[in-house]
C-alpha cells in the first residue's frame, strides 16, 4: 500500500478525533476505537518496514503537502524520512502503544472514571507524536512533534490524582526548558545552513566544512543539552520518578517505555545523521566528558533505586540508569557501542513495558505496590509474576532475554574502546539490579519479615491467610498484553541477530571504529 | 569605544538581538527555577519562550528588505505579472514559484516567521495546559506556592502512614482533630514465634 | 584431545537430552500436588529418556564420531551449538544416571519429612538437570554461559526451599557469589573472546579456536586465565568457595545432586573446558605464571581438607570435602597435560558417585534419627548397617583406594603431575588423601565401633527403603566405575 508511512499517523490522529467527538455521547466506544486505531497504525508500520527493506537505499521518503525535493537543498516541504533506524523504533512505539491500548480497558475505567474519551484522545495523540518523532526528517517538525508528545504526556499524567497534577507541573517546566533549548539549537543550525531538512543539513555541513564553525558547535551543545533534559539524563531526571509513580497505570505503562527511549533515538539521529560522525565525535569534547557523566548518572540512579521500597519508584530510577547505559553506548564512540545502544532502545522499551504492565496488575490485585504487600504473590498470581520477572531478568541481563544481548554489545563496545570506566559501571549496576530483583523475589517467596523474623509455621508457610494465597489472577484484558510483552522480550532476545543485522545495515553508512587492532 | 571590532560594538550594535534574547532567556530561566509561586514560574516560562521567538524573528531580518508578501509586479498569479516567454495554456500557475535570486534579496525571510507561528501555538498550548494544572493544584491543595504545596503533600503522606492505610488516589483524609479522637497507632506486626530452633527435628 | 580421524554428524539426540526434562516440567506442574504418583512418574520418565539418549551416544563416541546439533544462530559467528565429545558425554552420563537415583531418594526423603511445595521442587530440579546437560554438551563459550546462568537461576528456588531466615541467608550468599562472578568477571572475558577469538568462521568455539589465545600478549593471557578461573564461581576455588557451605540450608536431595554432582561439577567442568579447549595444553605450559594456578588449586585442596577436619556438622564436613575434591579437578586442568586433564574429568565422574553416596547417607541418617552431627553418630552403625556401610564405601572411594573408582582418577592426576614435572604436586595429593582419611573414616568408625552415649536412640531403625536403595546403588556404582574405567579413560582422551 502506498503512503503507508502516512497511514501510521492517520489512524491514531483520526482515532483521537473520533474518540473526542463520539465519546461525548457514548463513553464505551473509546476503547474499541483506540485499539482499532493502534492496530491499523501497527499494520501500516509493518508495511512501511517492508517497503524500507525492499527499497534500494533502505529508505522511504514521503513529503507532506505535495512538495518536491527540487529546491535547495532538499526542498522546502516537510519530509518524513523512514530509514531502518527510524522504522524500527517506530515499530517499537506502535507495538508498545498497541499492547497498552489492549491493557487499558479496566485501569482507565477504574482509575479515571468518566474521563475515558479525554484519556483515549490524549493517548492516541501521544502515540502520534512519538511515532512522528521517529519518522520525521525535518528538524523543526521534530520540535513540534516533541512538544505534541510532551503536552499529551502532561495531560495523560495529570488526568490522575492531585499528586499527579503537582508532579506534572515540574515535568512541564523542565520539559519546556529542554524542548526550547532544542528549538534554539535548531535556530542556530538554520542560521548556518539555511535548511531544516535533516539530510540537507548534513549535506551542507559536509559540503561547506562547517565542523569548526562556532555557531555549529553552539548549536550542537544546545540541541544536545535540550535532548538530555528531555530524556531525564542525570541530573535532569528529577521529574521522572514523581511523574511516573503518581500517574495512572496506563499512562505510566505507555510513557515509561517510550518517552525517554524516543529521545535517545533523537540523540542518535542528531549525532549520526544530522551533524555527522566526524563533527559529533571528533570536533567536540563530548566523547571525553560524557562517559564520565554517564558513570555518575548510572551510579546515582542505581543507588537511589536501591533505596526504594515501592515497585514503580524503583522502576523509575531504573529507567534513569538505563538511559545512562544508552547515552554511554553512543558516546564511547565505536561500532559495537552504537549497536548496543540502538538495540538497547528496542529491548529496554520491551522490558520496561513488561515491568510496568506487571506493576499495574500487582497494584490491582494486591492493592499496593509496596514491597511489604507482595508476599505470596507467586502462588496467587503466577502468570503475572512470570511476566514481571521475565522483564526483571531482562534488566539484569540473563540470557536469553533481550537485555542480555544489549548488555553484551555495550560491554563489547566499552572494551573495544578501552573505556574501562563504562564497563565497570555496567558491571556495578548489573549487580545492583540483581540485588533489586532478587530482593523482590525474596519478599514474595520467603516467609521472613522485614526485620528478619520468621513468619508462619514453617514448612514454607508464609504467614498468610488462605484467601491471600489462593489462585486469583488478574483479568484477561490486562494479563494477555503482559504475557505478550514478555514473549516479545524473549523473542527479541532469541531473534536478536535479525534485528542487529538490520541495525548493522543502518550503521554501515557511517564510519565507526571497530577495534581492529590487537589489545 | 564604539568602533568596529571591539566587544562593546559587537555586542551592543552588531549582535544586539542576541544580547536581548539571551537576557530575556536568563530572566525567564531564573523565574522558572527560583520563584516559588507557580504562576510566576509560568510567567517565566512565557518569557523564556518569547525570547526564543524573538531570536528567530530577528534572524530573518535583512537590511533594506520589505515584508515577505509578493509585490504586485512580482506576483506570478496576479494580473500584473509578466507573462512568461514559453507560453503555456494559461499563465495562471499553480503552486509556488521560485523567484529569481535578485528579486528574493528584497524580501525578508519568511521562514522564521512561519516557524515561530507554530512555536507560538505550541507555547500557547503549553501555557493553557499549565494554567489548568495550576487551577487543579489549587483546588486540590489550596495553595499555589511551591513550598506550601510540598509541605501539604508531605503532611498528607504522614497522616496516611499513621492511619496505616493505603490511600486511594483522591480520597479525602479526615482532618487533624478527627484523627486525635481515634486510636493513635494500631498495634504493630505481632511478633510471631521467634526463630530459635535448636537441634530440633524438622527441616534438613 | 580429539582423535586423529573424527567424523562429525548432525543428530537430534543432544537436543532431546536437553529438552526432555523441560517437557517433563509441564507434566510435573500439571500433575501437581493432587496426583503425586503421576508427578513422580513424569520425573522418572524424562530422567530415563535423558539417560537412555545420553548412553546411546557412547558407542558413537568410542568409535570416533562426534555428534552435533545446531540450535540457533545467536551472533554472527557464534551459534548456540550442542556438541557431544568425550568430556561432555562422560559428564552427561554421570549427571543423568545420578538424577534417576536422586529421584528415588527424593521421594523417600521428601515424603518421609512431609515437605512442602514438592511440585516446585521436582519442577526446578528437572530444569536444573536440563541446564546441566546443556553445559555438558556446549560447543562454545556462549552456549556454556547460557546454560551456566540457567543453572544458577533454576537452583535458587531449590536452595531457598525452606523459605525461612536461614534459607534467605543461604540463598543470598549462593546467588551473590554466583551471579556476581558470572556477570562481573566472566562477561568481560567472554566479550573479549567474542571480538578477538574469531577464526573468521566461528568465534569462541571449543573445537575450532583452541590455542588462538596464544597469539596475544602474555598479560592478556594471564588476565583471561584469572577471569575465567574465578568467573566460574561454581567451581568453588578459594577464596570464592563460601557459597557452598552456605547452600547447605537446602534439603539433602538438593545438596546431594546439585552440590555434589550438578552445580559444582558444572563449575569445574567449565573451568576444565576453558583450560583444555580455549587455551590448550601447549599454550598453558608456555605461559609464565600458570604455576600460580597450580599452587592455588593445591592450596584449595589442603585448606579445605583442614577445615573439614574441624567441622562437626556432617553436611558441612562433606561440603568442605567437596571443595577439596573440586580442587583436584582444577588441579588436573592446571597441570595442562593430557593425563592431568583426563584425570580431572575422570575425577568429576568418580567423585560424583562417591560424594552422592555420602550425602545420601547423611540425609538418610537425618530422616531416620534426626541427627546432624558427627559426634552424635555413635553406635548408629548397628541400627543402620546398610547406610553406614555405604558411607564407608563412599569414603573409601573419595579417599582413593582401589578397587573403588576414586583411585583411577587420582592415579591419572598423579601421572599428569609427573608429566608436567611438578613432583611436589604428588606429595600434595598424598597428604590430602591422608587428610581425607582423617575426616571421613572416623564417621563410619564411630558409627560401627563405638557404643552410643545413651539409650535414647533405641527406636531408630534403618532409613526408609526409598532412601536406602539409591545409596546402595551408588555405593555399588563406585565399584563399577573402577572396573569400567578402561573405556572411560579412552573417552577422556588419554592415550597411553
Amino acid at each position: 500500500m502506498e503512503n503507508a508511512i502516512a497511514w501510521i499517523f492517520i489512524f491514531p490522529l483520526f482515532g483521537s478525533v473520533a474518540c473526542a467527538i463520539l465519546g461525548i455521547s457514548n463513553r464505551k466506544i473509546c476503547y474499541p476505537i483506540a485499539v482499532l486505531s493502534m492496530a491499523g497504525s501497527l499494520w501500516a508500520g509493518i508495511e512501511t518496514l517492508r517497503q524500507v527493506l525492499s527499497a534500494n537505499d533502505h529508505t522511504v521518503s514521503y513529503l507532506f503537502g505535495g512538495w518536491t525535493l527540487d529546491a535547495y537543498p532538499r526542498g522546502v516541504g516537510i519530509e518524513f524520512h523512514a530509514d531502518i533506524l527510524g522504522i524500527l523504533i517506530t515499530l517499537v512505539v506502535l507495538g508498545v502503544g498497541f499492547l497498552v491500548s489492549l491493557y487499558s480497558k479496566l485501569p482507565v475505567e477504574e482509575e479515571t472514571p468518566g474521563k475515558e474519551p479525554l484519556f483515549y484522545t490524549l493517548f492516541l495523540l501521544q502515540v502520534t507524536g512519538l511515532a512522528g518523532i521517529c519518522l520525521t526528517g525535518d528538524a523543526f517538525n521534530l520540535y513540534v512533534l516533541i512538544e505534541v508528545a510532551a503536552l499529551t504526556g502532561y495531560g495523560l499524567i495529570a488526568i490522575g490524582s492531585n499528586r499527579a497534577a503537582a508532579a506534572t507541573f515540574n515535568y512541564l517546566i523542565l520539559g519546556t526548558i529542554g524542548a526550547s533549548l532544542y528549538l534554539l539549537g535548531v535556530g542556530y543550525i538554520y542560521i548556518k545552513t539555511g535548511t531544516l531538512n535533516m539530510v540537507g543539513i548534513h549535506d551542507i555541513i559536509v559540503a561547506q566544512g562547517l565542523a569548526d564553525s562556532a555557531t555549529m558547535q553552539v548549536a550542537f551543545v544546545l540541541v544536545g543539552v535540550g535532548i538530555l533534559i528531555k530524556m531525564a539524563f542525570f541530573p535532569f531526571h528529577a521529574w521522572l520518578p514523581n511523574a511516573y509513580c503518581n500517574a495512572p497505570t496506563t499512562t505510566s505503562s505507555l510513557l515509561a517505555p517510550l518517552v525517554t527511549k524516543v529521545m535517545i533515538y533523537v540523540m542518535i539521529r542528531m549525532v549520526l545523521s544530522v551533524f555527522g560522525v566526524e563533527f559529533s565525535f571528533e570536533s567536540t569534547l563530548w566523547t571525553d566528558v560524557l562517559p564520565w557523566l554517564v558513570v555518575v548518572a548510572i551510579v546515582c540512579a542505581a543507588v537511589m533505586a536501591l533505596a526504594q521500597r515501592e515497585i514503580k519508584r524503583m522502576l523509575s530510577y531504573l529507567i534513569v540508569a538505563e538511559v545512562g547505559y544508552m547515552v554511554g553506548g553512543v558516546w564511547i564512540y565505536n561500532y559495537y557501542g552504537l549497536i548496543g545502544s540502538i538495540f538497547h532502545v528496542i529491548s529496554d522499551a520491551c522490558m520496561t513495558l513488561c515491568l510496568f504492565l506487571g506493576a499495574g496488575l500487582i497494584l490491582r490485585k494486591a492493592k499496593t505496590t509496596h514491597f511489604d504487600g507482595l508476599r505470596g504473590l507467586f502462588t496467587k498470581m503466577p502468570l503475572t509474576m512470570t511476566g514481571f520477572f521475565i522483564g526483571g531478568f531482562s534488566i539484569i541481563g540473563l540470557p536469553p532475554t533481550c537485555g542480555f544481548f544489549s548488555k553484551w554489545y555495550l560491554i563489547t563496545g566499552g572494551m573495544v574502546s578501552q573505556r574501562w570506566e563504562y564497563m565497570i559501571v555496567l558491571m556495578f549496576s548489573t549487580m545492583v539490579m540483581v540485588v533489586l530483583f532478587f530482593r523482590m523475589i525474596e519478599r514474595i517467596h520467603l516467609a521472613v519479615s522485614e526485620s528478619g523474623e520468621n513468619l508462619g509455621h514453617g514448612h514454607g508457610d508464609l504467614g498468610l491467610t488462605d484467601q491471600q494465597t489462593r489462585f486469583d489472577e488478574g483479568p484477561l484484558s490486562m494479563l494477555i498484553p503482559l504475557l505478550l510483552a514478555s514473549a516479545v522480550v524473549l523473542v527479541v532476545g532469541i531473534y536478536n541477530q535479525e534485528v542487529v543485522s538490520l541495525i548493522e545495515i543502518f550503521l554501515s553508512d557511517f564510519n565507526l571504529p571497530r577495534g581492529e587492532g590487537i589489545e | 569605544m564604539f568602533e568596529d571590532g571591539t566587544i562593546i560594538n559587537e555586542l551592543l550594535i552588531e549582535r544586539l538581538n542576541y544580547l536581548i534574547y539571551v537576557v530575556l532567556l536568563l530572566i525567564g530561566l531564573h523565574a522558572m527555577i527560583a520563584k516559588k509561586n507557580l504562576i510566576k514560574k509560568l510567567i517565566g516560562m512565557s518569557i523564556f519562550q518569547t525570547a526564543i521567538i524573538l531570536f528567530y524573528v530577528s534572524i530573518g531580518v535583512k537590511e533594506g528588505s520589505t515584508i515577505p508578501v509578493y509585490l504586485p509586479e512580482h506576483d506570478p498569479h496576479g494580473s500584473h505579472s509578466v507573462p512568461s516567454d514559453t507560453n503555456e495554456t494559461s499563465h495562471f500557475e499553480h503552486g509556488p514559484v521560485i523567484l529569481d535570486s535578485s528579486l528574493v534579496k528584497g524580501y525578508a525571510n519568511p521562514l522564521p516567521h512561519v516557524l515561530m507561528l507554530t512555536a507560538i501555538v505550541v507555547g500557547v498550548a503549553t501555557l493553557g495546559l499549565a494554567l489548568a494544572l495550576c487551577q487543579r493544584i489549587y483546588q486540590g491543595y489550596g495553595t499555589i506556592e511551591e513550598d506550601e504545596l510540598l509541605a501539604k503533600m508531605e503532611s498528607r503522606e504522614i497522616r496516611a502512614k499513621a492511619l496505616s492505610v493505603q490511600i486511594p488516589k483522591d480520597q479525602k483524609l479526615p482532618k487533624k482533630d478527627e484523627l486525635k479522637k481515634s486510636k493513635s497507632r494500631p498495634v504493630s506486626k505481632s511478633k510471631t514465634q521467634s526463630v530459635s530452633k535448636p537441634k530440633s527435628k524438622g527441616k534438613k | 584431545m580429539s582423535t586423529p580421524e573424527v567424523t562429525v554428524i548432525q543428530d537430534i539426540r543432544p537436543l532431546i537430552a536437553f529438552v526432555a526434562p523441560l517437557l517433563g516440567v509441564i507434566g510435573i506442574v500439571w500433575a501437581g500436588e493432587k496426583r503425586k504418583n503421576l508427578r513422580e512418574t513424569f520425573t522418572f520418565l524424562v530422567a530415563s529418556i535423558q539417560a537412555t539418549v545420553v548412553l546411546s551416544m557412547v558407542p558413537l563416541l568410542l568409535s570416533g564420531t562426534i555428534v552435533e546439533f545446531h540450535i540457533w544462530q545467536m551472533f554472527t559467528h557464534v551459534p548456540l551449538l550442542l556438541r557431544v565429545d568425550g568430556f561432555g558425554l562422560l559428564f552427561a552420563c554421570v549427571a543423568s544416571l545420578l538424577w534417576i537415583a536422586t529421584t528415588v531418594y527424593s521421594i523417600g526423603y521428601m515424603r518421609g519429612l512431609h515437605e512442602h511445595a514438592q511440585t516446585r521442587f521436582y519442577a526446578f530440579f528437572a530444569i536444573s538437570l536440563s541446564a546441566t546437560i546443556g553445559v555438558a554438551f556446549s560447543a562454545n563459550l556462549l552456549t556454556i554461559y547460557f546454560f551456566y546462568e540457567m543453572l544458577s537461576v533454576s537452583t535458587f528456588p531449590l536452595v531457598t526451599h525452606m523459605q525461612d531466615k536461614e534459607a534467605r541467608t543461604g540463598g543470598r550468599t549462593y546467588l551473590g557469589y554466583l551471579l556476581f562472578t558470572s556477570l562481573c568477571i566472566l562477561l568481560p572475558a567472554l566479550s573479549w573472546c567474542y571480538v578477538w577469538l574469531d577464526d573468521g568462521n566461528v568465534a569462541m568455539d571449543f573445537l575450532a579456536d583452541t590455542g588462538k589465545v596464544g597469539n596475544f600478549s602474555e598479560t592478556t593471557q594471564i588476565i583471561l586465565l584469572i577471569l575465567f578461573t574465578f568467573g566460574f564461581a561454581k567451581a568453588g576455588i578459594m577464596p570464592l568457595h563460601s557459597w557452598l557451605p552456605g547452600a547447605m540450608v537446602a534439603p539433602t536431595p538438593v545438596s546431594a545432586l546439585l552440590h555434589a554432582v550438578a552445580v559444582v561439577k558444572v563449575g569445574v567442568f567449565c573451568v576444565v573446558r576453558v583450560y583444555s579447549d580455549i587455551f590448550g595444553t601447549e599454550v598453558l605450559q608456555q605461559l609464565d605464571g600458570e604455576d600460580w594456578m597450580i599452587g592455588l588449586a593445591c592450596a584449595t585442596i589442603l585448606i579445605s581438607s583442614l577445615i573439614a577436619l574441624s567441622q562437626d556438622n556432617l553436611k558441612r564436613r562433606l561440603a568442605f570435602s567437596t571443595i577439596g575434591q573440586l580442587g583436584y579437578v582444577i588441579l588436573g586442568a592446571t597441570l595442562a597435560t593430557q593425563q592431568g586433564i583426563g584425570g580431572s574429568v575422570l575425577h568429576i565422574a568418580m567423585h560424583a558417585c562417591g560424594k552422592i553416596t555420602l550425602f545420601f547417607c547423611a540425609g538418610a541418617i537425618f530422616v531416620a534419627s534426626g541427627k546432624k552431627y558427627v559426634s552424635e553418630l555413635r553406635g548408629l552403625g548397628r541400627k543402620m548397617p546398610v547406610t553406614m556401610g555405604a558411607f564407608m564405601i563412599g569414603s573409601l572411594s573419595v579417599i582413593g583406594l582401589p578397587p573403588l573408582g576414586g583411585f583411577v582418577s587420582k592415579w591419572y592426576l598423579a601421572l599428569g603431575a609427573l608429566d608436567r614435572g611438578a613432583t611436589w604436586v604428588v606429595f600434595v595429593l598424598l597428604i590430602s588423601s591422608l587428610l581425607n582419611v582423617f575426616y571421613l573414616l572416623p564417621v563410619a568408625v564411630t558409627a560401627f565401633f563405638r557404643n552410643p552415649a545413651d539409650d535414647s536412640g533405641s527406636e531408630i531403625k534403618e532409613a526408609p527403603m526409598a532412601c536406602v536403595i539409591p545409596l546402595s546403588i551408588t555405593a555399588i556404582g563406585c565399584f563399577v566405575l573402577f572396573f569400567i574405567s578402561g573405556p572411560l579413560v579412552s573417552m577422556v582422551g588419554i592415550t597411553d
